[in-house]
């Protein structure tokens, strides 16, 4: 694996009620790479991103983002640690009673002292990179879906974040618009060169993205591999998975073996 | 008849850890309040929303309410011969009892649902978890302005309720039932003490604090509501049970600081 881990899951278990969800979850993600967490509805991998987030703690086992097990620091720490991420929700999670511009100023406003003309600045750039023109005044629920979540990109890039965690970026969208979120996430990376963990169903054209591919499967991370090498594994668990979401595109040189 | 202890226990427990919820969750309140960058425009935005959009309502209640104290001050004390004395029965039940409590009581149902529904759907939409991913103090940037503004408005409110009480005593016992104008407004001049007036204040500013806090608090937790349900249907249940809770509350503490303050 290429590049120190800056975010690790040691034996995280956590439980809904009866629903054990994550059982002894291990998963090391490489800084400056995108890492892509596959899985099938339901498995918990929304969980993970919450996990390390922060905003759930594990029944067993630890967090460590930047080292620091961020379950056992002082919610200053925390804060700190946070200050490094860029989050863009499963449904965005725009603030629904501010316009779209103050909806990207505002990570601007609350945790700088950039004066306001410098963040208009800031603000229409990062629009102009995720292609929303002439909507800064319009309300989340004025804008389309695609658009709600490039806003909630753009406000998850604002403050030039090292790690951006995307949950579902494409979920509920249409091909062209699902496209065109690929496309700004390619630019931004290319440009910020930011730690990516995508949370996608989007398989395979996710793939693309992906530096590493991880599966969620009966609460445990099969296995961290390049897409290659996950197309290729003998796991039988990513096997199937590889088979039922897009068929045998490379035949692996055990099956050529045989 | 294990099941049923189990039962207790458990509705014991939710109870408890609610409590402690609630307490730390003022706690970081009040704590963030003196925490830096101090912002007025949120706080202005808030006092707006709580104390002027109340206003009318507070003019209505308070000028009905002091009404019906004049009718009904008047009757029991004209039986006494002491209808003299009806602009300080009037104005001294409202400076202590009614005005605090019953405007307190009007803005927990028009801003306390509100104020618990909006941090509800914040809730429920992720956005107060975005508040938290972004580095942003959630109890800081929406809780902060709502207890300031809390604190700001209920006091005025209160001593608006109490005044257009005090002339609607006066338009029902000496403009409709003839009671002495100069009597009404000297018993008020000659009972009123300020220790009246700083009861109803206290009264207020604690009720301020008590129904942000519960209406917000319940909000904020809508997630962890037992039996509230998710989504729309429990912020809806969430909301009923902070209003019903905050009027509770309003009342039992109004025995409290009663006893402690007379």
């Amino acid at each position: 694996m290429n590049g120190k881990p800056v975010i690790q899951l040691v034996d995280v278990e956590k439980s809904f009620g009866p629903q054990h969800v994550l059982r002894g979850t291990n998963l090391s993600i490489s800084e400056g790479k995108t890492t892509v967490i596959v899985g099938g509805s339901g498995t918990g991998k929304s969980i993970i991103i919450k996990h390390i987030l922060g905003l759930i703690s594990p029944d067993r086992g630890k967090v460590l983002v930047y080292g620091k097990d961020i379950n056992n620091i002082r919610k200053k720490e925390l804060r700190g640690i946070r200050t490094n991420f860029g989050v863009l929700f499963q449904n965005s999670a725009l603030f629904d009673s501010m316009t779209v511009f103050d909806n990207v100023a505002l990570p601007l406003r609350e945790r700088t002292k950039t004066p306001e003309k410098e963040i208009g600045d800031i603000v229409n750039e990062k629009l102009a990179l995720m292609d929303i023109k002439g909507s800064n005044e319009k309300y989340p629920a004025q804008i389309s879906g695609g658009m709600k979540k490039r806003v909630g990109l753009a406000r998850a890039l604002v403050l030039n974040p090292k790690i951006v965690f995307f949950d579902e970026p494409t979920t509920g969208l249409d091909v062209a618009k699902s496209n065109e979120i690929y496309r700004v996430f390619f630019r931004s990376q290319a440009r910020l060169g930011y730690t990516a963990v995508i949370v996608s169903h989007d398989v395979p054209k996710i793939f693309k993205l992906a530096d590493y591919v991880a599966l969620l499967y009966n609460g445990v991370v099969q296995d961290y591999l390049t897409p290659e090498e996950f197309q290729l594994s003998d796991n039988p668990v990513i096997k199937d998975f590889v088979e039922t979401t897009m068929g045998t595109l490379y035949s692996s040189k055990s099956m050529e073996g045989e | 008849m294990l099941r049923f202890f189990e039962k207790i226990g458990e509705v014991s427990l939710y109870y408890v850890n609610q409590a402690g919820r609630m307490g730390i969750f003022l706690f970081y309140s009040f704590i963030s309040t003196f925490k830096p960058p101090y912002k007025i425009a949120p706080i202005i935005k808030q006092t707006y929303i709580i104390g002027t959009l109340s206003i009318f309502v507070i003019l209505f209640t308070g000028a009905f309410t002091g009404m019906v104290l004049g009718l009904q001050g008047h009757n029991t004390l004209r039986k006494f011969g002491a209808d003299g004395l009806l602009g300080s029965a009037v104005a001294l039940s409202l400076i202590r009892e009614l005005g605090p409590v019953l405007a307190a009581l009007m803005v927990t149902g028009r801003a306390g649902s509100a104020i618990c529904a909006e941090i509800g759907i914040m809730r429920i939409s992720e956005q107060i978890d975005a508040l938290d991913c972004m580095a942003i103090d959630p109890h800081k940037y929406i809780m902060v302005p709502k207890f300031v503004a809390g604190i700001i408005a209920l006091p005025l409110l209160t001593s608006i309720f109490d005044v257009v009480g005090i002339f609607g005593g006066y338009l029902v016992g000496v403009g409709l039932l003839g009671a002495n104008e100069g009597a009404y407004f000297s018993s008020i001049y000659k009972t009123v003490e300020f220790k009246d007036i700083y009861m109803g204040l206290v009264k207020s500013l604690c009720f301020g604090l008590l129904i942000v806090w519960i209406c917000s608090a319940k909000g904020y937790f809508v997630h962890l509501e037992r039996g509230a349900g998710f989504g729309a249907e429990g912020v809806s249940r969430v909301t009923t049970s902070a209003v019903v809770l905050s009027s509770v509350s309003i009342l039992v503490f109004d025995f409290f600081l009663t006893s402690v303050l007379i």
